[in-house]
């Protein structure tokens, strides 16, 4: 009980330093850029593997919520506030560092928002929007919540390709670095790749942690059992409205960040990110890692995104996921790893009977 | 002193009328009984008490508070638990899972508190777990803790929705059907388990065909026949009263109560 969940995060972070060192070795450093990006992709899977797999919720909304995360901090990063230096308001957000001056691209000073605030911005708006889509949504079941979040997500992919403000086709560029002191910063640069590897890293590790104790407590069988059987869970003594909301609202909570952080790492963001494929993208993959299991949608999320990333699928791109998805659900619809990881589970119980026992009567 | 009090509760589907203004009230520490023919509203009747069914008129009143209308999950959180006439378990997660389940409106670990392991929610899962194992124990279960509920036979099954039921804490629950797909010795076990269940505190109320297993553990009973009362009173009054034995015990009743005898 103790052991097993160390062991799958010590065998991830050799993982992936072990990546790291191949490609430094191999003289292919570049690589990591793809790395990273696919890294920041995975905390949208493993966010929509939580909620499909433990609350039965399946979002074809979350490329949307990726999009508000990115597009946010991108509009209010880059938009130049300088014409409201007047006002009181704008001085005082300058005083409080909420607006910061920088330099833009051609060098000459603009008047943008702060990396900290566009983030708590990005996620507030993330918050109020994931809640009012929720709550009607949510009232609905199975293929109607599907459907009802897919409408959702063309409207956004619509307001972003039609309004100026987020550069329309073109989307956004020149999103500025964001820096924690002088220590480290999300920045695309690339005598800062290896740290921001380990930054992306870190981040989606995280999250992977606290997303397994979540699934593994008093929440997580509260949504497992809304799963299972909705109206007994209700008799138990389940908020199960609230529950389900407070679930999906997480989840579009980390499919934001990964936007936040994804639109710094590369400097910009653009439209196709809240195209339906990438909504689609995203459920297949959190499918093909086994709905239930937060670490196989993590690996599947990273290595085929990377794969995706590096043009291996050439224009078969989305062909390749839209495949996979038909295969999951055809052929294995508790995702493919669900054979290997029994197998990996009876390998590892005998070697860790000791530490297994107590995992049942007590 | 009155658990639950049920007045002149209605309900009708379409054109049927479910239940049919009934009245009736649950004393704390009874064992009260509801029988009837099939389709006689009693499941009806369990559905408006906890909250599955809204009633069309009349009032349910709970530790003297009017629960008609409310959500089930304030229903029990208030003190009133359930069975279902279909074992309604949490067939993915484990006996040990599903019990702990019906511990949550008794505890109070969120989102950030699990996420963040706090002590306090350590604290509490670890108090989770061990009164589970103690209320699997209670019903007989202990060996099959960690199984996941859907490898349970289903006699089992019933068992497991009785601790899970209990693990909610509740003053009154209520009961569909428990030894319905139960074989004798297993409905022998029911009835002594119901009896220590209402020692100890909880005051039950089931609905119930096995009239042996009826007529052995109840204080009370109360007849339904097309969604409204025919008759109420002791076991002894019930297998007495000729409008029961005219519309609904018949002859099956005399082997009943032979059988008591003996």
């Amino acid at each position: 009980m103790k052991l097993r969940p160390a062991i799958g995060i010590v065998a991830l972070v050799i993982a992936l330093v072990a990546a790291q060192l191949v490609l430094r070795a191999m003289d292919k450093e570049y690589c990591l850029t793809q790395l990273t990006m696919a890294i920041y992709y995975a905390i949208v899977v493993i966010g929509l593997c939580f909620i499909m797999g433990y609350a039965g919720q399946v979002s074809l909304g979350h490329g949307a919520f990726f999009a508000i995360g990115g597009y946010t901090t991108a509009v209010l990063t880059t938009y130049d506030f300088s014409r409201f230096e007047a006002a009181a308001w704008g001085r005082a957000l300058k005083q409080a560092h909420v607006f910061v001056v920088r330099q833009d691209m051609y060098g000459s000073d603009v008047l943008n928002a702060a990396p900290w605030a566009a983030f708590v911005t990005a996620m507030a708006a993330t918050l109020v929007i994931a809640v009012l889509i929720g709550y009607p949504a949510l009232r609905l079941k199975g293929h109607y919540l599907t459907m009802a979040t897919l409408g959702f997500g063309l409207i956004v992919y619509k307001i972003i390709l039609g309004s100026t403000l987020t550069g329309t086709t073109d989307g956004i560029v020149g999103v500025p670095a964001w820096s924690f002191g002088t220590v480290a910063a999300i920045s695309g640069k690339s005598a800062a790749r290896v740290q921001n590897y380990y930054i992306a890293c870190g981040i989606a590790l995280l999250v992977l942690v606290l997303l397994r104790n979540l699934v593994r407590s008093r929440v997580g069988r509260a949504l497992r059992a809304i799963h299972d059987h909705e109206t007994a869970a209700n008799a138990m003594g389940i908020n199960t409205a609230r529950y389900k909301l407070k679930a999906f609202v997480a989840s579009a909570l980390l499919a934001a960040l990964a936007g936040v952080l994804l639109t710094h790492y590369t400097g910009g963001v653009n439209p196709s990110e809240a195209g339906a494929m990438k909504s689609v993208r995203y459920v297949a993959l959190a499918a093909a890692g086994g709905t239930t299991n937060l670490w196989g949608a993590a690996v599947v999320s990273i290595v085929l995104n990377f794969l995706s990333l590096r043009g291996w699928f050439g224009s078969y791109d989305n062909a390749v996921f839209g495949a996979l998805l038909i295969a999951i659900v055809s052929l294995a619809p508790e995702g493919p790893l669900k054979p290997l990881g029994l197998l990996l589970r009876r390998f590892s119980g005998r070697w860790l009977a000791g530490g297994r026992s107590n995992d049942g009567a007590a | 002193m009155a658990l639950l009090e049920v007045d002149t509760v209605r309900r009708s589907f379409g054109g049927v009328v479910a239940v049919d203004r009934v009245s009736f009230r649950v004393d704390q520490g009874q064992i009260k009984a509801i029988i009837g023919p099939n389709g006689a509203g009693k499941t009806s009747l369990f559905n408006i008490i906890s909250g599955l069914l809204k009633p069309e008129s009349g009032r349910v009143r709970f530790k003297g508070q009017d629960i008609g209308g409310r959500k089930p999950y304030q229903i029990a959180r208030a003190g009133l638990a359930r069975t279902f006439q279909n074992p309604s378990l949490f067939l993915q997660i484990s006996v040990l899972e599903n019990v702990m389940v019906g511990q949550h409106c008794r505890t109070r670990s969120e989102f950030a508190g699990c996420c963040l392991k706090t002590p306090g929610q350590r604290r509490e899962e670890r108090a989770m777990r061990d009164s589970a194992l103690a209320r699997i124990d209670y019903v007989g279960l202990a060996d099959r803790a960690a199984a996941p509920a859907g490898a349970l036979a289903f006699g089992q099954r019933r068992m497991v929705e009785l601790a899970r039921a209990l693990a909610t804490e509740p003053d009154l629950l209520l009961l569909d059907e428990p030894a319905s797909g139960l074989n004798m010795s297993e409905t022998d076990e029911l009835g002594q388990l119901i009896e220590k269940i209402r020692d100890s505190g909880v005051t039950v109320l089931l609905v119930e065909h096995d009239m042996s297993l009826v007529m052995n553990i109840s204080d009370e009973i109360l007849v339904l026949d097309n969604g409204a009362t025919i008759a109420e009173g002791s076991p002894l009054a019930i297998q007495n009263d000729p409008n029961v034995i005219a519309v609904y015990l018949g002859s099956d009743f005399k082997h009943a109560s032979a059988s008591q005898k003996s």
